[in-house]
């Protein structure tokens, strides 16, 4: 009977691990394209926000999951537009803009958060399970796999389709390039800027799809901060997965495993390490990641580097 | 044209005047670009207040004329400035080094936590002792909060960036662990530490004022970072490493060593103003002390162009911006939360501005 309660336990952990990994995997999945192409985005933070919240409103307004979920996707690109126009065009530093953008997010999601829906104190219909056929009736792995919304499922889709782009086609061999060696890019007569702003075009809309999951597949809130610290842990991810969207989606399911581990210990009442320590679980173990992974091997040389068309 | 200016200058102004009128048009011309960021932000403030049924000219009648009604709301200004202030003279190093240092606002918790171990304990000592106790033992926790980072850089090449942010969130967390639980003052109904003892509080300016002599610490502290950047082997040593960690090493500068110190001194400013935060307005230690004075201190650092002087003034620029956004939220309702998006678009404006400069002197 224990054996049964254990596998219960593992099968739920694991279901919520992947739900939990989702805004990380779409996310960091965008962060490799935008590092790829050697721009290093340390904004993400703010802009999974800004995709959080214009998902909320979206939702809020229609009551469409979809039609949320364009719109976390299109917040999050027009903010990659301010950044992409900040580092690329005007070649300022992409740390001190990533912060500026991080200001504004929280700032501005929280100021129109607060004007409009706090004292409406509403929720929104969010993402519901579907069932697959069969499978989700397989014992266990049925409940830790195949019960899931179909915001969940499309990561597995969204991680193959990013890696057939980014190492099948010539357009990702070109935004590869332009990360390692962009010169060689604008001598070959296409434009390192435009393959620039194509990558972080599709790091923030992948980050605004991840902060919109939060608000229409996960929490059915908008909440100042929601994203607590998704955005950076991100940055970490990408480091652990070595610049690969398969890699950033099994690296993410690792981190969403540290939340999900922490949320059910938490429920826990015969746990005896203070509830804090399983909250800081995350954190720690994106610095453990760090250290292990000492050395940049395979970050792209050109990273966080503007470049001078001469 | 400018040749001939520089002749006729030469000849009217004795040597000492002309050193004084160069120094003092070098700073006009360097403050163009800081007044006009903050001009931006508050343009793009008022129309952010406008456009959601708001009143858009509140942003300057209330916002900035609202914070200096009387010598007390000056004195709140400058409450507020001190984190500020110290914080930001203290990334101005980091970032002349290349640190990116986003870890301030773990730093001021950690510099909390230890100033009220050190405030709660240690009863019957004089205020001549315990109140410089109390400021060692901030800025020591949080140079060492920081230290953390920086040994992860120079040992494992772990981006500081990252480390810094997580060790923000572990030390806040560790903050809410300590005072839901170790350090809990049972007989308060909210999770806050024991009162710190009197002798360790931060002595005030004016006793009906909450203004306490930090502030004149953050200022000294301030001058004395430029003149360590600016006039000392070390400090120039510091600057290399930033400009071009190569090149240093070549010139047989230890690139580790300056690392570990612009991150220990930036951590050891944030330490000072968390335990400011404690000793002299909180005087118990709980779970929200800062409002984001970590994150504030950074467009603090980069509106003053990361010189530690400018930062005096764009502390107390930012601080009047904090203050006043909260008398908008009283008189006019206006979400506070505001004061952070005005904070974002400084700091793309001073780099929007920085660059324009560099067009237009390229041009001229």
């Amino acid at each position: 009977m224990d054996d049964m309660m254990f596998l219960t336990f593992l099968a739920t952990l694991a279901g919520a691990a992947w739900r939990l990994a989702t805004p990380l995997i779409f996310a960091s999945i965008g962060e490799v394209f935008s590092e790829r192409a050697g721009v290093l985005n340390i904004g993400l933070e703010g802009t999974m926000l800004v995709g959080a919240f214009c998902g909320f409103a979206a939702a809020f307004a229609t009551g469409s999951v979809p039609l949320g979920l364009l719109a976390g996707i299109a917040g999050g690109m027009l903010f990659g537009l301010l950044f992409a126009f900040f580092t690329i065009t005007i070649k300022a530093d992409q740390i001190v803009v990533g912060a500026a953008l991080n200001l504004l997010g929280m700032g501005l999601t929280a100021f129109l958060f607060r004007t409009y829906y706090v004292s409406t104190g509403k929720g929104i219909e969010i993402a519901q399970p579907v069932h697959i056929p069969f499978l989700s009736d397989i014992p266990f792995l049925g409940e830790a796999f195949f019960r899931q919304n179909l915001i969940v499922y499309s990561t597995v889709l969204v991680a193959i389709l990013a890696s057939l782009v980014l190492f099948r086609t010539s357009f990702g061999l070109t935004l590869r390039a332009v990360g390692e060696h962009p010169k060689a890019v604008d001598v070959a007569g296409r434009n390192v800027a435009a393959y620039r702003y194509g990558a972080v075009m599709v790091g923030t809309g992948l980050a605004g799809l991840g902060g919109a999951f939060l608000t229409l597949g996960h929490s059915n809130q908008f909440v100042e901060g929601i994203t607590s610290g998704r955005g950076f842990i991100v940055l970490a991810v990408v480091v652990f997965a070595r610049w690969s969207p398969i890699g950033a989606f099994f690296v993410s399911l690792l981190f969403g495993l540290f939340y999900a581990l922490q949320l059910m210990l938490q429920a826990q009442a015969s746990i005896i390490v203070p509830y804090q320590v399983l909250q800081a679980l995350p954190y720690i173990m994106t610095i453990i990641t760090l250290v292990v992974l000492r050395g940049k091997g395979a970050a792209p040389s050109k990273l966080g580097q503007p470049y001078e068309m001469r | 044209m400018a040749q001939v200016n520089q002749g006729v200058r030469e000849t009217v102004y004795p040597q000492a005047a002309q050193t004084f009128y160069r120094t003092l048009s070098q700073i006009a011309i360097s403050a163009v670009t800081p007044i006009a960021a903050v001009l931006v932000a508050l343009a793009f403030g008022a129309a952010l207040l406008w456009l959601n049924g708001f009143n858009g000219s509140d942003i300057v009648t209330v916002m900035i004329f609202g914070s200096f009604q009387d010598m007390r709301s000056v004195g709140e200004i400058l409450l507020k400035a001190t984190p500020l202030i110290l914080i930001g003279a203290g990334l101005c190093v980091a970032f002349r080094c290349s640190i990116w240092n986003i870890g301030a606002e773990g730093q001021l918790y950690a510099g909390a936590i230890a100033a009220t171990l050190v405030g709660t304990s240690f009863t019957g000592l004089s205020v001549w002792v315990h109140v410089p106790l109390v400021m060692l033992a901030g800025a020591l926790a949080g140079a060492a909060w920081a230290g953390i980072a920086g040994y992860l850089k120079v040992r494992f090449q772990a981006s500081e960036i990252v480390t810094t942010i997580m060790l923000n969130y572990i030390a806040l967390i560790l903050t809410s662990y300590l005072v839901t639980g170790p350090m809990r003052d049972a007989s308060a109904a909210y999770p806050q530490s024991a009162r710190l003892i009197r002798e360790a509080w931060t002595p005030r300016i004016v006793s009906d004022m909450r203004l306490h002599i930090g502030i004149l610490v953050a200022i000294v502290l301030a001058v004395a970072l430029y003149i360590f950047l600016q006039r000392s082997s070390r400090g120039f040593a510091l600057r290399v490493v930033g400009l071009n960690p190569h090149a240093a090493r070549y010139a047989g500068m230890q690139v580790a060593r300056n690392v570990m110190l612009a991150m220990c001194i930036s951590g050891a400013m944030a330490g000072l103003a968390g335990a400011f935060e404690v000793a002299g307005v909180t005087h118990r230690l709980y779970q929200n002390i800062s409002p984001g004075y970590g994150f504030e201190g950074i467009a603090v650092a980069l509106l003053a162009g990361n010189n530690p002087l400018a930062a005096i003034v764009s502390g107390g620029l930012f601080a009047t911006l904090r203050s006043g956004s909260e008398v908008l939220q009283i008189t006019s309702q206006v979400p506070q939360v505001l004061v952070l998006v005005i904070q974002g678009i400084v700091i793309l404006s001073v780099v929007a501005f920085a660059k324009l400069r560099d067009i237009l002197r390229i041009v001229a």
